[in-house]
């Protein structure tokens, strides 16, 4: 137990777990889409989060951007990532929901098939970056650690109370709320968006008023995989690596960040995302990382305890209360 | 008003043009037979009730009317076009629109946003189309933003209304406008509008069952189902809406009616069917129908020494 450690850095471990937690939100919003609309679990977005890493490993690689390349490259290799990584993990997503789920739900398949499909679906993307790439392409597919060049230098931009940020917290942090932001208002205000509550609330009834369920729900593929794509470029540009099963780890995590905020409900990922960043890193101080996992875990268990739909209740149509 | 009936009048359309037809439609649900040949049309501009006790397969036929349940055999024709087998939101947009018994609104969302999600199904705007605003139209004078406020907010107006005229507007934009003005006016015309932006789920129950209405009306209907609207309801109620029902047939639409209350349905219909057990026991004007002695067994139970009657 280092109580010192944490609390003389209480502000800059504060910082650091909502940077982490940031990126987990951003994932999150994917599931909590899906689930809002579908009342499905798509285990298969955390690969759509993987496929974006690659995106930026792939990017990157053709730019030849390194290091030690100039700022003109630098800036040019990283808006096409970001661009890139948002259109493939998008994608992605819309890929699965058109392979995969749309004929499940053609034939009316019961909830359990869904799920096991998306698992599934999970593996094949896993195993594509995992083995068959590697078949076909040779290195950097397959199973190691592939470290991604580190484009921007990470730099203390100002201190704020004896707090350093740096420059890479703020565009992740930034980045992420800003997109959040955007995607609220995008379901609230706009004629789509008003399609997507519509179906979320009751979809018999938003297709009997004329609402085509089946283009709400690529629509909801396409977000939820775009935020995953945002979130993928993020996470590069914070951790610099990418692996074929990357996805896993932050998957679950974003997962549970759905749940802990109350699944469905999109401020609810940004709630539970930065929660369990700052607990995760908290915690990590506090014992070791080894702890970290189960630390987040712990909080997961005592929350839906007192509260079994999450911190802000499930619902996508609840989006605004 | 006149602005949103898009189809004619009734009285400038003839008055035995056929909107709907039921063609000999049986439903079953394994062995039960939920419809068995039943039998009718609708025609233009008229209100037909459609009556019978509880469990007579009412709900049934406009869920299968609505593309809820396909027919077992049979067809349901729509302006000479099939219905079944087409999608809920395809048969919406081919012009039948429906309220429910157990009223299903969007709970979360507010009475004004109930009434647009109906309005969008009329939008011509794709997604790609509503994302990037590119499809640009002159818009019509009237169209164009109004200049109001003071100041710089009177400025801001100006400039808006200066930018519409010389770059256009995307469609998307003016069919928004139009959606909000057009479900306004529906709100206003079914009697709630001073309730608007409440979520629907806030609304007193008379306000929801109106809200159903208007939101049905908001998709342009040319035959409008309405499932038991004034269940629940006190006389003054049950008088106010016959009084909108009448109103909503004379904007141009069609209406077919389930009603369990026979005062309402009799006062307000210009022609009755009757099911029974999935069968079409009567039809015809609510007099005729009102003496005829099977509907009358049907509703009162036949008396042991009557089996004949």
């Amino acid at each position: 137990m280092d109580f010192t450690s944490l609390i003389d850095n209480l502000g800059s471990h504060t910082v650091d777990g909502l940077t982490k937690g940031a990126i987990y939100a951003l994932v999150a919003l994917g599931y909590t889409l899906v689930y809002g609309v579908l009342r499905l679990i798509n285990f298969a977005h955390s690969e759509v989060f993987m496929v974006g890493t690659w995106t930026v490993f792939g990017v990157y690689a053709v730019f030849n951007a390194t290091a030690a390349s100039g700022v003109g490259t630098v800036i040019l290799a990283t808006s096409v990532a970001l661009i890139a990584a948002t259109l493939a993990s998008a994608g992605t997503a819309l890929a699965v929901e058109r392979i995969a789920y749309r004929p499940l739900r053609k034939k009316n398949a019961p909830p359990l098939i869904f799920l096991i499909t998306a698992i599934g679906c999970s593996l094949v993307l896993v195993e594509l970056f995992g083995h068959v790439f590697r078949q076909f392409f040779g290195p950097p597919f397959g199973r190691a650690l592939v470290s991604i060049p580190t484009l921007i230098d990470t730099k203390v931009l100002f201190t704020v109370g004896g707090v350093s940020i740096t420059n890479i917290q703020l565009i992740v942090i930034f980045g992420a709320v800003l997109m959040m932001v955007l995607l609220d208002l995008f379901v609230n205000y706009s004629r789509l968006g008003r399609g997507v509550r519509a179906v979320a609330q009751d979809p018999d009834t938003a297709a009997l008023m004329g609402v085509n369920q089946d283009r709400v729900i690529m629509l909801v593929f396409v977000l939820g995989g775009a935020m995953a794509g945002v979130a993928a470029m993020l996470y590069t540009l914070r951790y610099d690596i990418t692996k074929f099963d990357i996805g896993f780890l932050i998957g679950v995590k974003a997962f549970t960040a759905a749940v802990l905020g109350g699944i469905g409900n999109l401020r609810g990922a940004l709630v539970g995302g930065l929660l369990l960043g700052v607990v995760e890193v908290y915690s990590s101080t506090l014992f070791s990382s080894n702890w970290e996992d189960v630390t987040a875990f712990v909080v997961l268990i005592a929350v839906l305890m007192f509260r079994p739909t999450g911190i802000l209740g499930e619902s996508l149509g609840k989006a605004r209360a | 008003m006149s602005e949103l009936s898009l189809e004619k009048q009734t009285n400038a359309t003839p008055d035995d043009e056929v909107v709907l037809e039921v063609d000999q439609v049986t439903l079953k649900f394994g062995g039960v037979v939920a419809l068995n040949g039943v039998d009718f049309h609708i025609r233009r501009g008229e209100i037909l009730g459609l009556i019978g006790p509880n469990g007579a397969g009412k709900t049934t036929c406009f869920n299968a009317m609505t593309g809820v349940y396909a027919p077992t055999s049979g067809n349901i024709r729509f302006l000479g076009k099939q219905v079944s087998g087409r999608q809920s939101h395809q048969i919406t947009r081919m012009g039948i629109a429906r309220t429910f018994q157990n009223i299903r609104l969007f709970p979360e969302m507010s009475a004004l946003e109930n009434v647009l999600v109906g309005c969008d199904a009329r939008h011509k705007t794709s997604v790609l189309g509503a994302l990037f605003r590119a499809y640009r139209v002159r818009p019509k004078p009237e169209e164009l933003p109004e200049i109001t406020g003071t100041g710089l907010t009177r400025a801001q107006s100006r400039l808006r209304r200066a930018t519409a005229k010389v770059f256009g507007v995307s469609r998307h934009t003016l069919e928004e406008r139009a959606g909000r003005k057009k479900a306004m006016e529906l709100l206003r015309f079914v009697g709630i509008a001073d309730r608007a932006n409440d979520l629907a789920r806030n609304l007193p129950y008379g306000y929801q069952r109106r809200l159903e209405i208007a939101r049905a009306m908001a998709t342009e209907p040319q035959l409008l189902c309405l499932d038991e609207p004034a269940a629940g309801f006190n006389p003054a109620e049950k008088e106010s809406l016959m009084a909108l029902i009448r109103r909503i047939r004379d904007r141009g639409l069609t209406v077919l009616l389930i009603e369990h209350d026979m005062k309402l349905v009799m006062g307000v219909t210009d022609r009755i069917v009757v099911l029974e057990f999935g069968q079409k026991i009567a039809e015809g004007l609510p007099s005729e129908v009102a003496s005829n002695p099977k509907v009358i067994a049907a509703y009162l139970g036949e008396p042991d020494d009557a089996a004949s009657a």
